[in-house]
């Protein structure tokens, strides 16, 4: 493959926004973000919605109440995760996703706030918690998130859910160790997965993959001989043989 | 200065690379270490349990064996090439892995398969729920002494493995399922093999009907059994057959509209009021016996028709977020993905799997069983390993 072929501009265009949804995709969700409205006041910072979803942003002191509010008045009691998000752009990521091995790396976008872009929801920070509830009786279910900090003094932290949810205890465990989130509350975070001498968070953007440093991602090889770029094709008979 | 019960796991737990002691002998109780080679695991799961004589004090699972780090390499491939990746979380049950990841690609992308590509997944999905979840009621004899069962089902299981095998070319990682379609059709004459196959899967369901189901010493040794209530599993997240089998009416394929071609079917949600290691048993031979019937009426409603949508040709997922969940063999599988709308795969990849919450349950439920229950307990809550470590 040319260098051309994959070079910065052809990799701009094409990528639709969708359009943000403002209305509620089902009533249901709609009185879900209304009433944590309701019960946290200025605790709830922002929610947004898709055509299937709903996502609510809480204060980082609004945490444990959210999720106080969701079990035991919205009938959200089925834990489904929680877990943790670092929106940092890892500088050698940038370039390994253009599938370009002699790319010259992104620049650093650097350690500072508001040096990344969050998601749906928003965010201040560089990492956040995120977690998923659902209802088991009217089948719906929401996100909630929280900034976390951005971890440049001391870890980033959230309240821990244990004390609502038996089952946060392994998924809060998870997220320490992956992403070395700390949770107030939580009754012991040791590792579970990875041997107690580990060190350094393994799923924050700048802990380097070895396997990639070592030796290029062998799977490079598959997009030689594509089509030309961005063309969409009858792909159920000949994907590129007419090309 | 004290030290809880929780200071002595911790501990414990750290010690994990030092395999060789199996057992230690102190003051009050005995460690014992269950795994991480024991039969009753699928995979090396280690449990370390605290005894008073028989009966267990607490219990710690110390999973991490098989930890693959599959976050982090999602996050370094593309959409296309994750699906490789995730066939090996739940390795029984492979095809299922793969749907909800698609499905969250689609999503995003804002198209959809056509009907006879929803239909064939429907059909390998309920495939792959049959392949996994027939080990299970054969395997669950071999944890109380009894071998029959188990040859039985590596007999039945394997005319749909070959049916698998015969569709998509794996018998055991697929890879079949693509953004927008499927790979490719289904070869001629598969359906009928298919119907045939469906036929020998429910005799084997009575089979295991009448070997183990009706067995006095079975239904002795499972019922009661490491009872989960319905409270208890929606805290820790238990789901699928073992959330049914505490009396949860929830399933997914029911509940959740997703594009896929369950809604064409007369199927029923069984559920089980008791939470006991039986009613585990019993929902999931009554699921599997669901499954064929799903089987049957998707091959003869199969509609004809592209099996692949038009997707440009270099996969380019819009900026956003999105949460696709399945019910797999195991339990709700999902993935939440976030995209940001560069042209490699995922920004971050969570990947929500069934057994990583069935099995957290494990230290509250051991509590003050017997030893002989531990085995049954788990392996009546059925887990992969896969599936726990990722």
């Amino acid at each position: 493959m040319s260098p051309e072929a994959e070079s910065p501009e052809a990799t701009d265009v094409v990528v639709a926004e969708p359009e943000a949804e403002t209305s509620p995709p089902t009533e249901r969700h709609g009185q879900m973000v209304a009433a944590l409205r309701d019960a946290l006041g200025d605790g709830v910072i922002e929610h947004a919605y898709s055509a299937v979803d709903a996502w609510v942003r809480v204060r980082p002191d609004a945490w444990f109440e959210a999720g106080r509010v969701c079990k035991e008045r919205l009938g959200l009691s089925y834990l489904c995760f929680v877990s943790g998000i670092d929106w940092k752009q890892a500088p050698d990521l940038g370039a390994t996703k253009r599938w370009d091995p002699d790319a010259e790396p992104t620049e650093d976008p650097g350690d500072g706030p508001g040096r990344w872009t969050t998601g749906v929801g928003g965010g201040e920070t560089r990492f956040q918690v995120f977690a998923r509830l659902y209802d088991v009786t009217r089948h719906v279910g929401l996100t909630l998130k929280v900034d976390a900090g951005d971890g440049l003094d001391g870890a980033p932290k959230a309240a821990s859910w244990v004390p609502l949810f038996r089952g946060a205890d392994w998924h809060e465990r998870e997220a320490w160790e992956m992403y070395g989130l700390e949770f107030d509350g939580h009754p012991g975070l040791r590792h579970l997965y990875l041997p107690g001498e580990f060190e350094g968070f393994p799923l924050r953007k700048d802990f380097p993959l070895l396997a990639r440093e070592v030796k290029p991602w062998p799977g490079l090889v598959n997009v030689e001989g594509l089509p030309g770029e961005d063309e969409p094709t009858e792909s159920g008979e000949a994907d590129g043989a007419d090309a | 200065m004290t030290v809880t019960d929780y200071q002595k796991t911790a501990y414990v737990a750290s010690q994990a690379a030092d395999a060789r002691i199996s057992f230690d002998i102190e003051a009050e109780g005995m460690t014992l270490n269950i795994g991480p080679q024991h039969p009753a695991t699928h995979g090396t799961l280690r449990i370390i349990v605290r005894l008073d004589g028989e009966q267990v004090i607490w219990a710690d699972p110390v999973p991490g064996y098989m930890h693959r780090g599959y976050e982090k390499l999602c996050e370094v491939r593309d959409y296309a090439q994750v699906t490789t990746l995730i066939n090996r979380i739940d390795w029984l049950g492979s095809f299922a892995n793969e749907v909800p990841f698609i499905l969250a690609a689609e999503q995003l992308m804002g198209i959809e398969a056509p009907p006879r590509a929803q239909y064939i997944r429907t059909i390998l999905f309920e495939m792959a729920r049959i392949a996994n979840i027939s080990l299970f009621l054969g395997d669950m004899g071999v944890q109380l002494g009894a071998l029959t069962p188990v040859f039985f089902a590596f007999r039945d299981r394997e005319h749909v493995l070959n049916l698998i095998e015969s569709a998509t070319g794996g018998r055991f990682h697929p890879n079949f399922d693509r953004i927008g379609g499927l790979k490719d059709d289904l070869p001629k004459g598969w359906i009928d093999e298919c119907k045939q196959a469906m036929r020998r899967i429910r005799s084997f369901c009575d089979e295991m009907d009448d070997l183990l189901v009706g067995n006095a010493v079975f239904q002795q040794r499972t019922r009661g059994i490491g009872v989960i209530p319905r409270d208890i599993a929606l805290e820790y997240g238990v789901s699928g057959p073992n959330a049914r089998a505490s009396g949860i009416d929830w399933d997914l394929r029911r509940d959740e509209d997703l594009p896929l071609a369950w809604k064409h079917c007369d199927w029923k949600v069984w559920t089980h009021p008791d939470g006991d290691s039986f009613a585990r048993y019993w929902v999931r031979l009554q699921e599997t016996r669901e499954a064929t019937r799903i089987i049957e009426q998707l091959c003869d409603g199969l509609p004809a028709g592209p099996i692949r949508a038009k997707v440009p040709a270099r996969i380019r997922v819009p900026r956003g977020e999105v949460f696709v969940h399945t019910e797999n063999p195991l339990g709700e599988m999902g993935y939440y993905v976030v995209s940001d709308g560069s042209p490699g795969g995922p920004f971050r990849c969570k990947i929500r799997t069934p057994s990583f919450s069935n099995i957290s349950i494990v230290p509250w439920l051991l509590q003050g069983v017997y030893v002989p229950d531990v085995i049954t307990i788990l392996a009546s809550l059925y887990f992969i390993l896969g599936d726990i470590d990722r």
